[in-house]
């Protein structure tokens, strides 16, 4: 594999996108010529344009932007500069770069149909240079907001995923506790947990207690279920093998079982992960006074679009890379996996 | 030297239909397997050659009579009772050094004996592989690592079931090769089921006939072909013809599956 690149890359005769490994590639397919590369850049270069040569109607600070915009140009173009000797990266830069192009176009239209014109109702719609503008303004409290939020979501997550996987394994393994703690899990799996939240606020000492339990009982029982059925679904032939060659029962759970059920372990925490998102921003619009979810009220109570907009954005990102934890987390754990699914 | 080392005596073991009609699995079993033996155990689909296996290894147990080893009565698994599924059933989550070393693992021996892993992963012929994870292998390649997984344990007796079943023709024969040197290497005692008329009498020092409904043996052939087995050779036929009549005798068509 490694000398068939190296070959390929070696002989000069052949274009770098001729590489078989290049134009046969199924995750970056897009087309390989240099053309969508500059479009992308002239489009970014138009939004930059049409910022700076069109006179706004509304009053904006535009530094911000206009800074994001020409890093955005320099990037591509620093990106671009890398991968010359990069045939891989450049696959990959040339792949995303239609996309990149439409982003371009949007924000040119963004900023002609808010600012510029004012043809989008105002203040509900505003433009990306205002967004990007309480950003900076006011990034001392979204970043506190966005912290607070990432240790509730954390403190309920972890709570949620380790009670679950542990009692997911507890009823997967005995019937026990199958028959006494899976109508339990059904049954809090079909309420919402939100509609805990009345309860929880009058009994609960504080509103961050509140929103750890409602997280906590938001990735409990998908985590919970998940991992029952994966140690439950362990093909038989595992657990017999392991005992023909001395395993005792501690063996078979958490070097068959347990390993066996990963897949579904990771399923059901990636479905908490969503639930809990929700459960997050709902909880902290409705109870707390801290908070992304607080933030985004608070903005609107004020009439702030902007800001609610820019918490969104946060927002976004915050869960992003919670799910690319995961996701790391994942393929680490379920190596194996590599080629058999897919 | 005709040491017994497994005697099971008047064994049955009877399973129940949906209607819940009586099926004997094994009746009145009686055999004696002598230590450093090949016994195989040929005859028609459910006669009860799996279920005989599965009880020597402890995965099940008889409603009457009984299974020893070495005097002791098998009532569970043992390591000392290698058994080898038709599917190596090897952990998908584990590459094939952890597998082969599980067994160590499994009984917190791992530290003093991680040479023997290595031993018996070149021995074989996966030396190169121990990396690999079992979908990564081939059919051969993942039967080889499951024998060498139970060997590691040093069995008293290697319990295979059908574990040839499912290759081609040219690794069938390559592993039955291998069989040979091991146990040429280790004299381990082997209770071979197969489905093929040549691999047992390829492999065998003993053939046992089984019959089904009831399922019992019918009859115990020796092999007395020596080593370097030829397929070809005049004692070698006239014991395949044995063995086809006796199956016949039996009132089933005989089905050698596989020929090589
Ligand atoms: N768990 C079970 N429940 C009910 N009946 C069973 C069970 N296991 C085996 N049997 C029956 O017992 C008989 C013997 O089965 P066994 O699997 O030992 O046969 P076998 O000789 O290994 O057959 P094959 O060559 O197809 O593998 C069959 O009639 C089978 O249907
Ligand atoms: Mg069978």
């Amino acid at each position: 594999m490694n000398d068939e690149k190296t070959y390929a890359l070696k002989s000069k005769r052949i274009k770098w996108f001729e590489n078989p490994l290049i134009s046969e590639d199924k995750v970056y397919w897009k087309p390989k010529r240099a053309i969508w590369f500059w479009l992308a850049v002239l489009s970014f270069a138009a939004a930059f344009g049409v910022n700076v040569f069109i006179a706004p109607l509304q009053e904006t600070q535009i530094l911000p932007y206009r800074i994001f915009l020409a890093s955005a140009v320099f990037l591509l173009l620093s990106l671009h500069a890398a991968a010359l000797r990069n045939p891989f990266l450049r696959a990959k830069l040339y792949h995303y770069c239609q996309f990149i192009f439409a982003l371009g176009i949007f924000l040119s239209v963004w900023d002609l149909l808010t600012d510029k014109t004012s043809v989008l109702p105002v203040p509900y719609f505003p433009s990306a240079a205002s967004v990007l503008q309480v950003m900076v303004l006011d990034h001392a409290l979204i970043l506190k907001s966005a912290l607070y939020s990432l240790r509730l979501f954390f403190a309920g997550f972890l709570t949620g995923i380790v009670l679950g996987v542990s009692s997911g394994i507890l009823i997967g393994w005995a019937r026990q506790w199958d028959y006494w703690l899976s109508p339990i899990i059904k049954v809090s799996g079909i309420i919402p947990p939100v509609v805990w939240i009345p309860l929880a606020l009058s009994i609960l000492p504080g509103s961050f207690s509140t929103g750890v339990f409602l997280i906590f009982a938001a990735s409990w029982f998908p985590v919970a279920s998940m991992t029952a059925n994966g140690i439950s679904s362990t093909p038989k032939k595992y657990f017999e093998a392991a005992q023909t060659f001395g395993a005792q029962k501690k063996y078979l759970l958490f070097k068959v079982a347990v390993p066996h059920a990963m897949p579904n372990i990771f399923m059901g925490i990636l479905t908490a992960a969503a639930f809990s998102f929700t459960t997050l921003i709902v909880s902290e619009m409705i109870g707390a006074k801290a908070g992304l979810g607080f933030y985004i009220n608070w903005a609107k109570a004020w009439g702030a679009y902007s800001k609610m907009y820019a918490a969104i954005v946060i927002i976004a990102l915050e869960f992003s890379v919670i799910l690319l934890i995961i996701g790391i987390f994942r393929r680490r754990v379920l190596r194996w996996q590599k080629g058999i699914v897919k | 030297m005709t040491e017994v080392l497994i005697d099971i005596k008047n064994v049955n073991r009877i399973y129940r239909d949906d209607a819940g009609h009586k099926i004997y699995a094994l009746r009145n079993v009686n055999l004696q397997i002598l230590r450093g033996e090949i016994i195989s155990f040929i005859g028609p689909s459910g006669c009860g050659k799996t279920t005989l296996l599965r009880l020597l290894a402890g995965l099940d147990k008889p409603q009457s009579g009984s299974l020893s080893i070495e005097g002791k009565i098998i009532d569970k698994p043992h390591f000392e009772r290698g058994f080898i599924f038709q599917q190596p059933a090897l952990f998908p989550w584990n590459t094939v050094e952890e597998n082969i070393s599980a067994p160590l693992k499994a009984r917190k021996i791992y530290a003093e004996n991680k040479h023997k892993a290595a031993r018996y992963i070149s021995m074989m012929g996966l030396a190169g592989f121990e990396k690999s994870y079992p979908h990564e292998l081939s059919g051969g390649m993942a039967q080889r690592a499951a024998i060498a997984r139970a060997l590691l344990s040093e069995p008293k007796v290697l319990l295979l079931d059908e574990p040839l079943g499912a290759l081609d023709a040219f690794k069938r024969s390559e592993l039955q090769n291998n069989l040979i040197e091991i146990w040429q290497k280790t004299k381990t005692t082997m209770a071979l089921v197969t489905h093929d008329v040549d691999e047992a009498v390829y492999l065998s020092s003993r053939i046992a006939v089984m019959t089904s409904r009831p399922g019992k043996i019918s009859k115990i052939i020796n092999v007395e072909l020596g080593q370097n087995r030829d397929r070809n050779d005049d004692g070698f036929i006239a014991l395949r013809k044995e063995i086809l009549k006796e199956l016949r005798l039996a009132s089933i068509s005989p089905q050698p599956e596989y020929n090589i």
